[in-house]
């Protein structure tokens, strides 16, 4: 029973770990609370079900399943980090210099405008996702692990891996960081600031779409209201680790994945919702700055 | 004495941004701290008013020990500063700007305030006219009802000296009141600064501008990579060879002439 | 042509969840309109607009005196969206002090609203108090959970204040949600009876309205007396800059603390006037949107200004019910007037001063 709820708030983690990268690079890099990441990461998961079902109309799905959801997560990919590209473009950059009130306001619009907007084009009813993916399940010491969740586990845990290399080996990861640390600086040693901010809207938005299409994939429905409190979730993850911290975001998503599985089978499932918010007020109440933020105060 | 620093520490994660700084303060003189950027200057002004925690160390202010209050206790007490980088208020107008110096020399709350009651009027016409004499000292009352982010800088210089006059100090701090300003701007604020201690109030200023510190001061203060390296008249500190080599350097030229 | 380009990226875009024809269709929709925008910009651009005196107390007087005859002009049911106006005026005074004056974000005050519609429901029904015994104990509890809200909150700043809020908001709706036993769960509680003045039940539309413009009246004029007040200028000292607030003598997190419990106060208020009105209150009434959506009308409004956010809560309630016909598009058009506000006009369509 434990050990089946570890497993369970790890996959339901690494999830919210995949979408809570994008809050805290982004927040790393602007100061803002990318209040639309969760709609992006919802419109990945309709991608997901859109493009399999086009994929499986042309007969491709048939013809190999793998190929078929191969090229099914690589368009989603491409087409959800190109919203958050257009949203950055759109609704931010305008704002870069104004007030920081100014752009989250922006940021909350964006977000009930895509609401909205994939509300009116697929509908307000559940969305089922196609049933291609034979589900075979694991027994290992009392624990049924379906083959999901070990894909799932296994493929955030290799797209944080991957982000980790790209952020610290690539020279454009670099640049991210130095943009972090310092925008005046790394503008001052020719790094291009805009093309950093647009790379890591597309990145962020990239980790998204994968995360919303494995979590259309494991529930096999979706909704155009998931992405609101997935995003509250996930961000609470990423203050959960300290925002700002890319292995903090990681972390944070795990552990909140697995207070909320645990919480959910031993306290009251009802409630299941509350915990992200009950334990991240707490968090802040203690240290403002996050589990793996950094402490010390700053100069006025 | 109006002021006492006691082995005053501020360590930053490990660095020490100023350490074990002791001084006193005459009532009624103007007293400049000097130094290179990064020297501390700024840090130990945040650490007497209360805006950062110092690490060690006393502030004694009228004999009585401040080290660790909060801001607003320690204007109430009797301190007022301004800041490096301009903080006015941006979208109120100047006058707001300045009634809000006086809110710890009044206290209507909320119910009269509601209530309209003669004693909250009488006390609002009070620091309506306390604040506009401010701004007729400090000379930019013509600007009263503009908003203050539409004041020229200099301007916005005087208006943050007026909003910390009208807390009612005793020790005024200013931070680099001249940087930035014309040299005709320059020699009306050294005009103003001299007023302000002809009226009897105490002066601490941090500023980079010779000329000013050299004209205005009473007493020096030398900081130098968080440390006192000396204290004098003017006179004192231009002739001594430590502050020549440490600090002056280049700028002893300028100095002398 | 770059921006031809731009318009034809976003169709691209919208093609998996419009389809092809749709995103054609989109293509042609933005480049007419903004072929519109850039016409009349031609064509207005160049008219100075005139000056327009206006003399605030005639047109404050004007518009009072016409939301006292009001009633008579309408229909019922325009009586009923006018008490609705009301109702969120209140509501977006209470937002105004936290959000506008004290520019502390608070992304949950659904939360109080709720608290005191449920304070009013459950006194009444439960405890058979009448509406004005219920009202100070509601007043009461909304104003302590503002207090109680401000001890985890005054210790964060901006963005994390934001996402504090609203996570109070949402635990409070779950909580609504799921206690039973009090709260009835999804179901609500019905049944919330009207107030009485002097014996007489205010169950009229009319009469309502009447109640109801008299507490926007008071709420008004007391929250105007407060912000030409030492406590009102304290606040937006805080707004501006904390730390110069701090140094001018203010105790920041006292008047924190007092904003919060004062918005709490009055979201309460509207909160019971709503839960008296409807004799009904559920959950969903109480959700992160409804936070949202006030202040939205504060921001619309311009923040900080008392005339603005009266226009706001006027634009954003009526704007629906005029336009019932495109109620499935008016979440959209939010959206991006919200987006358009930040970018074309941050400070509102009110500006003071």
């Amino acid at each position: 029973m434990f050990l089946q709820q570890i497993i369970n708030g790890l996959t339901v983690g690494g999830v919210y770990a995949l979408i809570a990268l994008g809050y805290t690079l982004v927040y790393g890099i602007l100061e803002l609370i990318n209040f639309a990441h969760g709609e992006i990461y919802m419109i990945g998961a309709y991608l997901g079900i859109i493009f399999l079902g086009i994929f499986t109309a042309a007969g491709l799905t048939q013809y190999s399943l793998f190929l078929s959801l191969f090229l099914t997560f690589v368009m989603s990919v491409i087409v959800c980090s190109a919203y958050g590209f257009t949203v950055e473009k759109l609704a931010y950059k305008p704002l870069r210099n104004a007030p920081r009130l100014n752009p989250l306001i922006s940021a909350i619009g964006v977000s009930i405008f895509l609401q909205n907007y994939v509300m009116l084009t697929q509908g307000a009813t559940d969305k089922v996702f196609p049933h291609v993916i034979p589900v075979t399940t694991v027994e290992f010491l009392n624990v049924t692990m379906t083959s999901l969740q070990i894909f799932i586990i296994i493929a955030s845990l290799l797209l944080m891996a991957g982000l980790h290399l790209f952020i610290m080996k690539t020279k454009t990861g670099k640049a991210m960081r130095a943009v972090a640390q310092d925008k005046t600086m790394a503008s001052l040693l020719g790094i291009n600031i805009d093309r950093i901010i647009s790379v890591t809207f597309i990145v962020g938005s990239g980790l998204a779409a994968v995360a919303g299409l494995m979590v259309a994939m494991y529930y096999g429905l979706v909704n155009y209201s998931i992405g609101y409190i997935a995003g509250i979730k996930a961000f609470t993850a990423a203050v959960l680790g300290g925002i700002g911290s890319i292995p903090g975001a990681m972390v944070g998503g795990l552990v909140l994945g697995l207070i909320e599985s645990l919480g959910a089978s031993y306290l009251s499932s009802e409630y299941k919702d509350a915990y992200a918010f009950i334990v991240l007020i707490l968090i802040l109440l203690v240290k403002p700055t996050g589990l793996l933020g950094k402490s010390g105060e700053n100069r006025p | 004495m109006i002021l006492e620093v006691r082995d005053l520490t501020k360590i930053f994660g490990g660095l020490k941004a100023i350490e074990e700084i002791s001084f006193k303060v005459k009532r009624g003189i103007i007293l400049s701290i000097i130094g290179p950027n990064g020297a501390g200057k700024t840090t130990l002004f945040n650490c007497l008013t209360g805006v950062l925690p110092s690490t060690k160390g006393h502030v004694l202010f009228e004999d009585e020990d401040i080290t660790q209050r909060r801001p607003y206790e320690i204007t109430e007490k009797g301190i007022a500063r301004t800041f490096q980088n301009i903080r006015v208020f941006n979208s109120m107008t100047v006058l707001e700007n300045v009634m809000i110096g006086q809110h710890s020399r009044s206290r209507e709350g909320l119910l009269t305030a509601v209530l309209g009651t003669k004693k909250f009027q009488r006390e609002e016409d009070e620091i309506r006219s306390k604040a506009l004499e401010y701004l007729e000292f400090t000379g930019i009352q013509d600007y009263a009802a503009t908003l203050a982010e539409n004041l020229p800088y200099g301007d916005q210089k005087r208006l943050e000296i007026a909003r910390a006059l009208a807390t009612e100090p005793e020790l005024l701090l200013l931070d680099e009141p001249a940087a930035g300003m014309n040299p005709q701007e320059t020699m009306a604020l050294m005009e103003l600064i001299k007023k302000i201690r002809e009226w009897g109030k105490t002066v601490i200023i941090i500023e980079h501008d010779m000329k000013v510190v050299m004209g205005i001061s009473d007493w020096i203060i030398v900081l130098d990579h968080g440390v006192k390296i000396a204290e004098g008249t003017p006179n004192e500190i231009q002739n001594n060879p430590y502050v020549i080599e440490a600090y002056l350097g280049k700028e002893e030229v300028d100095l002398l002439s | 042509m770059k921006k031809v380009l731009f318009m034809f990226w976003c169709a691209l875009l919208s093609m998996p969840f419009m389809g092809i024809k749709g995103g054609a269709y989109l293509f042609v929709g933005i480049c007419v309109s903004y072929g519109v925008y850039v016409l009349l910009a031609h064509l207005f651009g160049k008219i100075k607009k005139p000056a327009i005196p206006v003399n605030t107390k005639l047109l404050s007087t004007a518009f009072i005196a016409f939301a006292f005859i009001l009633p008579f002009l309408i229909k019922d049911y325009y009586t009923d969206v006018a008490i609705l106006v009301c109702i969120y005026i209140i509501l977006a005074l209470g937002v105004n002090i936290v959000v506008g004056f004290s520019g502390l974000l608070h992304l949950g005050f659904a939360a109080f609203y709720g608290i005191g519609a449920y304070s009013n429901a459950l006194l009444t029904t439960h405890f058979g108090l009448g509406f004005w015994s219920a009202l100070p104990l509601t007043l009461l509890f909304t104003s302590m959970a503002g207090l109680l809200l401000a001890f985890p909150a005054l210790r964060l700043k901006g963005d994390y204040l934001a996402i504090v809020t609203l996570g109070f908001g949402e635990i409070i709706r779950l909580v609504l949600n799921n206690w039973d036993s009090v709260t009835r769960g999804p179901n609500g509680i019905s049944n919330i009876p009207s107030p009485f003045i002097l014996g007489f039940e205010i169950s009229n539309l009319m009469y309502y309205y009447y109640l109801v413009l008299g507490f926007v009246l008071i709420a008004a004029f007391i929250v105007k007396r407060v912000y030409h007040s030492r406590t009102g200028r304290a606040w937006l000292s805080i707004r501006e800059d904390e730390t110069a607030a701090e140094a001018m003598g203010i105790n920041t997190r006292k008047y924190k603390f007092m904003a919060l419990s004062f918005g709490a106060f009055w979201a309460g208020l509207a909160g019971a006037l709503f839960a008296s009105k409807m004799h009904f209150v559920s959950p969903e009434s109480f959700s992160f949107m409804e936070s949202v959506f006030v202040v939205c009308m504060i921001i619309l409004g311009g923040l900080g200004s008392i005339p603005g956010v009266i226009l706001g809560s006027l634009i954003l309630v009526l704007l629906p019910e005029v336009l019932r016909d495109f109620q499935l598009y008016r979440m959209l058009a939010l959206g991006v007037g919200l987006v358009l506000m930040m970018i074309f006009r941050p400070q509102g369509l009110i500006r003071k001063n």
